[in-house]
């Protein structure tokens, strides 16, 4: 286990530090202690290694992961795992505002609640959250899977293109074109996978969850949806 | 951008320690907005007393004989205390409308930050460090206080557009974010009677609170109305005598944490503001939720 002190030796070498392991490395396993809510903590990593973050972090922990798992041992700041690739994000606690978005490839488990505007614009991202999610979560999102265990809150979804969405509570309201959908069996065994990669297996059930996706009226041009753009 | 720091006190130890605390939080939001800074602290109120801090571009000239005349001119003790560019005036409670009517004639270019029994507001332009250094904010005790950091969008960067801005007594609000339709407020709260100092956006806020609170209104239905009344972007803090709100625009883009202990309610437009605060890893984080009203009063 390599540590690193944020406190004492800054963030332009922990992320220079981390830039630096290639695939071969045997540095896997990493401790960043002192984040203190810093910004841009294990920005850009692209090495299969784990980084275990204690305590909490300020805007864009993890941002355009590749490979890497990053673990924060707190509660993250707006705009965790933003445009991850690939890898794995875990938050311990709540995540702010539009956690995941852009995000192409990976997995990000919140174990908290996350706010507005978690998966905004996804493409191909898995997110699992624990707890709720905030107001236009989901929003214009493209590709990939959302799963939450709490409740979603006003318009999930709005714009949605042919990103699934399952949520196992309440939800405020729909976005425009978004429509609750059928769970059929394909959909159990995505969220089954889901739940054991997200740790949160033991907490729900698969078929506890709705589904949620595109109505499809709005993203391919349509004259008669022409009030709706 | 923006920042925004607040800290109101539960528990009396720490009061002596406010101003080191909220200062350290204010510095860390430097890069927030580095054009002008400024903090409200309200000290305990002493019974029958008021102060009256004011500002003034030559403080030298000003400040010389400033006590004396507004008692002769009130008929009544004033002291005070010069710190650089302002300077706190200590009153008869009774007497603080008939001083503020007279620092109009006796000191025309003089401005009041901030009037009433516990309030004291210092803002200049420049960074939170410089400006907490100039006014010795962290050798201050006190209740509760706000802090503001400032990049600024909707007017010039000036002492007066600093925040925070206060429009009624002991009640001052800060302000991250931007308001659309501020002129058309501004235009019925004049009608109103309310007077405004600059063409700031946030003025309008702080005015558009203080109007509602003269109307008989409490200060959760004074920030409720904010949610319909104004359009645009916005986090607000307020402080008052007895406590401190927030409330934030339906979007609710602006950043905002809160942290409580059984010592403190703390306000941070992020968390790295607050690392330093005592029992901070213990304590119950959480984010406030859009066009929702929170505040504390003792």
């Amino acid at each position: 286990m390599q540590t690193f002190d944020l406190e004492a030796q800054g963030l332009r070498q922990l992320n220079t530090t981390l830039h630096a392991l290639k695939g071969q490395t045997n540095e896997t396993a990493w401790e960043i202690v002192n984040p203190k809510g810093a910004h841009a903590i294990a920005v850009g990593l692209d090495a299969p290694v784990d980084v275990t973050v204690r305590g909490s972090t300020g805007y864009y922990c993890a941002g355009m992961n590749k490979q890497a798992t990053v673990r924060v041992k707190g509660s993250a700041g707006p705009g965790v795992a933003e445009n991850m690739m690939s890898g794995t994000v875990i938050i311990d606690g709540d995540a702010s505002q539009y956690a995941g978005a852009t995000g192409r490839g990976g997995l990000l488990v919140i174990k908290g609640n996350a706010s507005s505007r978690c998966g905004i614009s996804m493409k191909g991202i898995d997110i699992v959250v624990h707890g709720n999610i905030g107001h236009m979560s989901a929003f214009m999102a493209q590709s990939g899977n959302m799963v939450v265990l709490g409740d979603a809150g006003e318009a999930l979804g709005d714009s949605l293109y042919e990103a699934r969405l399952f949520v196992r509570g309440s939800v405020k309201s729909l976005g425009a074109d978004c429509i609750e959908k059928e769970m059929r069996p394909e959909h159990i065994a995505i969220l089954a996978d889901l739940l054991k990669r997200g740790e949160a297996d033991h907490l729900a059930k698969p078929e506890e969850f709705k589904r949620y996706g595109s109505a499809r009226k709005l993203y391919t041009f349509n004259i008669d949806n022409a009030s709706s753009y | 951008m923006c920042g925004i720091v607040g800290l109101f006190l539960k528990d009396p130890k720490l009061e002596p320690k406010l101003g080191e605390m909220l200062t350290d939080m204010l510095i860390t939001m430097t890069d927030r907005g580095p054009d002008s800074a400024g903090i409200a602290i309200y000290g305990r109120p002493e019974k029958g007393k008021a102060k009256l801090t004011v500002q003034s571009a030559n403080p030298d000239a000003d400040f010389a004989s400033l006590a004396e005349d507004l008692g002769k001119a009130v008929a009544g003790k004033v002291t005070g205390v010069v710190k650089d560019t302002h300077m706190v005036l200590e009153l008869p409670e009774d007497r603080l409308d008939a001083a503020r009517h007279a620092l109009k004639s006796l000191r025309p270019a003089a401005k009041v930050m901030s009037a009433g029994e516990g309030i004291e507001i210092y803002k200049e332009v420049g960074l939170p460090k410089d400006v907490a250094a100039r006014f010795e904010v962290a050798r201050m005790s006190g209740t509760h206080g706000i802090g503001h950091t400032r990049m600024a969008t909707e007017s010039a960067v000036t002492t007066m557009g600093a925040h925070p801005f206060s429009t009624g007594s002991d009640q001052c609000l800060v302000h991250n974010g931007s308001l659309s339709n501020h002129n058309s407020v501004r235009r019925v709260l004049r009608q109103a009677g309310m007077t405004f100092e600059t063409e700031n956006d946030t003025e309008v806020a702080a005015a558009f609170i203080s109007h509602k609170l003269q109307e008989g209104a409490k200060l959760g239905e004074a920030m409720e109305a904010t949610l319909t009344d104004l359009d645009g972007f916005f986090t607000f803090v307020v402080g008052t005598k007895n406590g401190f709100g927030v409330v934030r625009d339906p979007i609710a883009c602006k950043p905002a944490v809160m942290a409580e202990t059984d010592q403190y309610v703390a306000f941070g437009s992020e968390y790295r503001a607050m690392v330093n605060l005592p029992g901070i890893d213990s304590a119950r984080v959480w984010e406030p939720e859009p066009a929702t009203v929170y505040f504390w009063e003792r």
